[in-house]
């Protein structure tokens, strides 16, 4: 029993991990942008496929390098072509824009890589457990925990010890006065949603290795991230993380005992915290 | 002619033309029950319009409410109660009182954060119906059951094995709901609604408590919506889990702001383009995702006012 529990305490704090880094992704966009991404999941979902279609070229390491590259890459340009005209407008139309590209992205990855689940191979050295006793400890989950580890820390130190992490952070809380002080807000703008996507695709990449690929991968992943959000608060970063890994690790406790409602408990979490605590965990009185 | 004038003539066309509609519509390849979703998906995005349009508040979440509405019908026809009415009413109860409880946690959120907060709860009863496989039939769907003929006591109305009984259930559903929202518009407490939507902070200085305005905006709107839901379970004789996921809400808002958010019968004609587009696609091609996603993203760009929106604009008022 004390194992089972383990087992899916370890694994809650995996895929809160997971959340976690989508969510921060989508929290960054909309801090600075006002833009809900609905299509998040679906640059999830282009990170992993992509890294699928790298791996015979470049091993396992180069797509992990490579393809969250070129999702924030695709992120980029549709930042320019789409998302940009609708900043100023009622958050309805980028709403209804980026759930729109949901829909062609899950079917355009359906389209071109095929409705059936992917195999994803990681390195055998990271598949293997590392404890007999332990069974669900694989290296390639703590490696994943690990990693996200990493890259939250170099997003941290990147918003606080950097220029343009310092220009994100003000631009999220004056836009306007961040743009007469002469910062192009274009330009931040669209490194800000690259940046986003980047998480997204890294996430894609981890996602891929451990679910294994299919087209809705993303749209599945995408609604837990706004809860994240939600119950972490808005407008903070360091709350998403914290609702990422509380409901990855709720919805594993609740899982040994009551398996069906492990979806749903995370949703009376953020119906309790929005009872209680309107504005989230770590949100700011009164910013939205 | 001045502006009365031309909002009554539209009206007496626009009921002319759904009362009529089950003769003309096969003449130009439709068929009644394509009539009849039109009518009920228009039901339910006039329904989302009376909050986004006229009070200004997003919500993405209201396929929820549509959903409980259908499986509120679809479950009590099929366990408790043989009877097409009673199922409507439990379905129109349970959406309802799913409303007034979870408006009452969110009501005093705003724009983006009340989008979100409600599209993540629409997805709990999403769950609820796909995980609680032995009473909801799970990701199948709840079927088994069947909308039955109505008994007036003097007379006997067929809807089941007559399409056009049942499209004109559908319409006096439809009436009785929009004249109900048009009453409540005109009203003072539908002018407040307005005034609400233009200035919120000038409103609630001069006295209006805001939070309850919305929340009974929020909840004509889901009682509607949950009508609508009902309706269309009785129509497909089916409940689908779908009917509660976001993109069924996502559908839903396409609607309102195709036809033009800011007018009355825009989301009818929003619903009739969508019905129409959806399902001549779905039998065209298998990537019919691909094209609704990108019809969302022209509509987006090109017609953010809507349909009526454009017809306003280039008319001389």
């Amino acid at each position: 029993m004390t194992q089972l529990i383990l087992f899916n305490v370890f694994n809650g704090l995996i895929i809160g991990a997971f959340y976690a880094l989508m969510a921060l992704g989508l929290s960054l966009i909309l801090n600075l942008s006002g833009v809900i991404n609905f299509a998040h999941g679906g640059f999830l979902a282009i990170g992993g496929y992509l890294a699928f279609t790298l791996i015979p070229y470049v091993g396992f390491w180069g797509a992990l390098a490579l393809a969250p590259v070129l999702t924030a890459i695709i992120g980029i340009l549709v930042e320019r072509v789409l998302i940009r005209r609708l900043y100023g407008r009622d958050p309805l139309y980028s709403l209804l824009l980026t759930f729109g590209l949901a829909f062609i992205f899950e079917d355009g990855t359906r389209y071109i890589w095929g409705p059936q689940t992917l195999p994803f191979s990681v390195p055998d050295y990271l598949a293997s457990p590392l404890s007999s006793d332990y069974f669900f400890l694989t290296g390639y989950r703590l490696f994943m925990v690990v990693l996200v580890a990493v890259a939250v820390t170099a997003l941290f130190l990147l918003l606080t010890y950097t220029r343009l992490g310092a220009r994100i952070r003000a631009g999220t809380l004056d836009l306007e006065t961040v743009s007469v002080l002469g910062v192009n807000v274009r330009i931040l703008r669209n490194l800000n949603f690259g940046l986003g996507i980047y998480l997204a695709g890294l996430a894609g990449v981890l996602a891929a290795g451990m679910l294994g690929l299919q087209p809705t991968i993303g749209s599945d992943l995408i609604m837990p991230s706004f809860v994240a959000i939600i119950i972490g608060g808005l407008g903070s970063l360091p709350g998403t993380l914290l609702g990422g890994l509380l409901i990855g690790v709720a919805s594993g406790v609740v899982t040994v005992f009551y398996p069906s409602a492990s979806e749903a408990v995370i949703y009376i979490m953020m119906g309790l915290v929005l009872l209680v605590r309107p504005r989230g965990l770590l949100g700011e009185e009164g910013r939205f | 002619m001045n502006a009365i004038n031309k909002r009554v003539a539209a009206d007496v066309l626009v009921w002319i033309l759904l009362l009529t509609m089950p003769y003309w519509l096969n003449g130009l390849g439709g068929y009644t029950s394509l009539g009849s979703r039109v009518l009920v998906l228009a039901l339910a995005a006039m329904s989302l319009n009376f909050l986004l349009g006229f009070t200004g508040v997003l919500s993405f979440g209201h396929a929820a409410y549509f959903g409980l509405g259908a499986y509120g019908a679809g479950m009590t026809i099929k366990y408790l109660v043989p009877s097409t009415l009673t199922g409507i009413a439990v379905g129109v109860i349970v959406g309802t009182t799913a409303a007034a409880i979870i408006g009452t946690l969110i009501v005093r959120l705003r724009g983006i954060y009340f989008a979100m907060v409600t599209i993540a709860f629409g997805q709990v009863f999403y769950y609820i119906a796909f995980r609680w496989n032995s009473v909801t039939g799970g990701d199948d769907g709840l079927s088994g059951w069947q909308r039955l003929p109505i008994d007036l006591g003097f007379t006997r109305i067929d809807i089941l094995g007559n399409d056009k009984a049942f499209y004109y259930l559908v319409l006096v559903c439809f009436a009785i709901a929009v004249a109900i929202m048009a009453a409540l518009l005109r009203s003072p407490f539908g002018r407040t609604l307005l005034a609400i939507r233009e200035n919120e902070r000038r409103a609630r200085f001069l006295g209006i408590p805001v939070d309850r305005h919305i929340w009974f905006s929020w909840l004509i709107s889901c009682v509607f919506v949950s009508l609508a839901g009902a309706l269309y379970a009785l129509l497909n004789n089916f409940a689908d889990p779908h009917n509660l996921r976001w993109d069924q809400s996502g559908d839903f808002v396409i609607m309102a702001v195709l036809g033009g958010m800011r007018s009355f019968w825009g989301p009818l004609i929003g619903a009739a383009i969508f019905v129409v587009l959806q399902d001549y696609v779905s039998s065209q091609t298998d990537n019919w995702m691909s094209f609704i996603g990108l019809f969302f993203v022209l509509v987006v760009l090109f017609f953010p006012r809507g349909v009526l929106g454009l017809v306003r604009r280039s008319a001389p008022s």
